[in-house]
């Protein structure tokens, strides 16, 4: 029988509603759907598609209890490498990792590995999670700092291990970038909940409002632990350096959505942090971040959403499916695009931005063609909001308050691949370490640093 | 206001402010601290009821809890021996000045402090901050207590008087400041000012409290809250610290509190 060459299509909102509401854009696959869709897969013996995971899933193995419809299996095989599921399924850029790798791409769409993840972790979801077996105590005490994609991720993996593990959190919520940066419409906060609830079942304390570096210390942490996980991530948003950044209308994406998305200034003025847009909104970058604030935009009633970007569409670094889903709900594109200055009224209110047209020159550093000025190309559009999405630095809490610890040129935390820095008992992973990435990468790193301390940990006796 | 947060008053030096949030559907907001005591656990805070977060916190009972408090955060008061302090503070910035001026004291320095507000009622902590003054000043607008005018006039005399001056310290509000900023200037004092620019999570991560120093942009929440006065863009600042005020209203508005 001839395999299917397209994706089963998930089912979505319709765009016109969807840009009035919070809601999830995809609903998922019901089972049948699922069922087809794992069909599809050739169970290649190579299992190409592990490769491009970072946390290692036997994708392969998972699929084929779905086709069987055997779900429960298929979440134990998920499950037995990633703690959020739910998670992956819904914000990977699978169509650079594991659905990059499939055979299927040779004659059509590859399987639908993300959409297949997501479905097996909101059946479990609704079915009631199954808390695995854990080791039994090995009474060493690990302190994880952060409880983003990696500090989650190594905790729940710590906790299976046998240690006693105890997050610190700054904010007043769990998830890190999960919980402030993706929107609700991507990654609903319910969902993000559920997953940090797992983690706790596991075990694991989460302490919050203790800021690492200010709170308590490094070494106070240590004298109560064996060892520590670092997984602060990236903190400091990057701004355009161009003159009027701080007139009042141009946010950073990360103010924006921690607003909209953690403090909920969309149900302002039920919830009290406000946030305020106009009718025409600017974004500038084309990450899954620029992706996320220009649909905000939209939901929170903007009459015009631009996505403003220095190269061409080919370079754009967001998901294909964000972009797809920007398109569709009638995100302007501004490619090739720079920003030169923001032009304010004499209250310092935003009123437009100066922009001059780029062209594509030679290839840089990073292998992708530099953008170049066009002279005397220069023009303006009126905007009443600017949200900066071009990318954070390492926040810089930590790296500043431990001594000794070796930092990067960045300000990030030097690691090997395995997470260890260069103080035995400190380990670090995420963002802190490698700059802004994805939250899949995250949690890679976290996995890989649970198997570094608990080498460690059974090393120091 | 005494809050219980024995992890917060277990670090907390002068300078610095924390976050709270009082309920679920609560704003974050800043507070600088007023006074600490580690032993006891406990952070004092002095806020004006300015908001709707604030005019909140204001109803609340002696038992009540802060849904999050969580510090100290910013950068400490760097203190050391200068010499001669001024310390100005104005209206509810003297509660942050407080253990500024307690902690120069202490390390040794000769500290004149100018309290000003608009008028008698809105002074507070004399008492405290005369204890360790070694020279004391008090100035209302309206004259209702200590001398009438403004904490730049008292300066403005005791550098006529001649009096050699180190350093000024300056908390209160942003023009106050930016005044007192403008007026050592002239005379090359060095001072310093703790600035208080709207914020979101205060670990660096929003952005929302970027202040202009120097040309640089610079987060209040970790780079200060204290900075160099001189280098300051107050007009900036001032302008950033107005961007939700019709908000503010509506908010108040909508609890039914009154503004």
């Amino acid at each position: 029988m001839a395999v299917k060459k397209e994706k089963y299509p998930m089912p979505e909102q319709d765009p016109k509603k969807r840009i009035k509401n919070f809601d999830e854009v995809p609903y998922g696959y019901d089972e049948q759907t699922a069922i087809e869709e794992a069909k599809r897969c050739l169970q290649c013996k190579n299992k190409p598609c592990i490769n491009g995971c970072p946390v290692e899933i036997d994708i392969p193995d998972f699929i084929k209890h779905i086709a069987e419809g055997d779900f429960d299996k298929a979440i134990d095989v998920l499950k037995s490498k990633t703690s959020l599921p739910a998670v992956c399924g819904r914000v990977c850029p699978y169509e650079n990792q594991c659905e990059g790798e499939c055979t299927l791409l040779k004659i059509g769409d590859p399987v639908g590995i993300g959409r297949l993840e997501r479905f097996l972790a909101d059946y479990e979801r609704k079915k009631g999670v199954k808390i695995p077996k854990i080791a039994k105590s090995t009474g060493k005490k690990v302190a994880v700092v952060g409880a983003g994609p990696a500090g989650l991720t190594c905790a729940g993996d710590l906790a299976k291990m046998g240690h006693k593990v105890t997050i610190y959190e700054a904010l007043h919520e769990p998830g890190g970038v999960l919980m402030y940066g993706i929107p609700e419409f991507r990654l609903p906060k319910e969902i993000v909940k559920a997953e940090v609830d797992y983690i706790s079942k596991l075990g694991v304390d989460i302490n919050y409002d203790v800021v690492v570096g200010k709170t308590i210390s490094v070494d106070d942490l240590i004298k109560d632990v064996d060892a520590i996980f670092i997984g602060t991530g990236a903190g400091l948003p990057r701004w355009l350096r161009i003159p009027g950044e701080n007139l009042d209308g141009v946010y950073s994406a990360n103010e924006f959505l921690t607003r909209v998305n953690m403090m909920k200034a969309y149900l302002f003025p039920d919830y009290d942090t406000p946030v305020k847009i106009g009718k025409v909104v600017a974004t500038f970058g084309a990450g899954n971040v620029a992706m996320d604030c220009a649909r905000t935009a939209l939901r929170l009633g903007a009459e015009k959403s631009y996505i403003i970007y220095r190269r061409s569409d080919k370079e754009m670094p967001a998901r294909a499916e964000e972009i797809h889903h920007a398109n569709e709900e009638g995100v302007i594109f501004k490619l090739l695009t720079n920003p030169t200055r923001f032009i304010g009224d004499d209250k310092g209110i935003l009123k437009e931005v100066e922009c001059i047209k780029m062209e594509l020159g030679e290839p840089d550093d990073s292998g992708r063609r530099r953008p170049v000025p066009v002279k005397g190309s220069e023009f303006k559009i009126k905007i009443d909001t600017a949200l900066v999405a071009i990318g954070q630095s390492p926040n810089p809490l930590i790296p500043q308050s431990v001594k000794d610890l070796k930092i990067g040129k960045w300000g990030n935390i030097e690691t090997d691949e395995d997470g260890r820095t260069n103080i035995p008992y400190i380990f670090a992973g995420g963002d802190i370490a490698t700059g802004a990435a994805t939250v899949i990468l995250a949690m890679g790193a976290g996995k890989k640093a649970a198997r570094a301390i608990d080498e460690y940990l059974k090393l120091k006796k | 206001m005494v809050v219980k947060a024995p992890l917060v008053a277990k670090k907390a030096q002068a300078g610095q402010f924390i976050i709270l949030r009082i309920d679920e559907q609560g704003e974050r907001i800043p507070l600088t601290i007023a006074d600490y005591n580690g032993k006891k656990g406990t952070v004092t805070i002095i806020f004006m009821e300015v908001g709707k977060t604030t005019k909140q916190l204001g109803t609340l009972n002696v038992g009540d809890k802060i849904l999050n408090f969580v510090g100290p955060l910013g950068v400490p008061s760097e203190i050391e021996k200068y010499g001669t302090v001024v310390c100005i503070g104005g209206g509810v910035g003297i509660a942050p000045l407080y253990p500024v001026i307690r902690a120069l004291k202490q390390a040794g320095n000769n500290v004149i402090s100018i309290l000003g507000a608009r008028n008698e009622k809105l002074l507070m902590l004399e008492k405290e901050i005369e204890e360790y003054s070694d020279e004391f000043h008090i100035c209302t607008d309206d004259g209702s207590k200590g001398t009438k005018g403004f904490v730049s006039n008292v300066l403005q005399n005791l550098i006529d008087d001649g009096k050699k001056i180190d350093v000024v310290w300056a908390i209160g509000p942003v023009i106050m400041m930016k005044v007192v900023a403008d007026l050592t200037r002239k005379y090359d004092i060095k001072t310093i000012v703790s600035l208080n620019p709207i914020m979101v999570d205060g670990t660096g991560m929003c952005g929302g409290c970027r202040v202009s120093v120097g040309n640089e942009t610079k987060f209040a929440c970790v780079d200060g809250p204290e900075f160099d006065g001189h280098l300051v863009d107050f007009d900036n600042l001032m302008l950033r610290n107005r961007r939700f005020i019709c908000e503010e209203d509506e908010a108040c508005k909508c609890a039914g509190v009154e503004i």
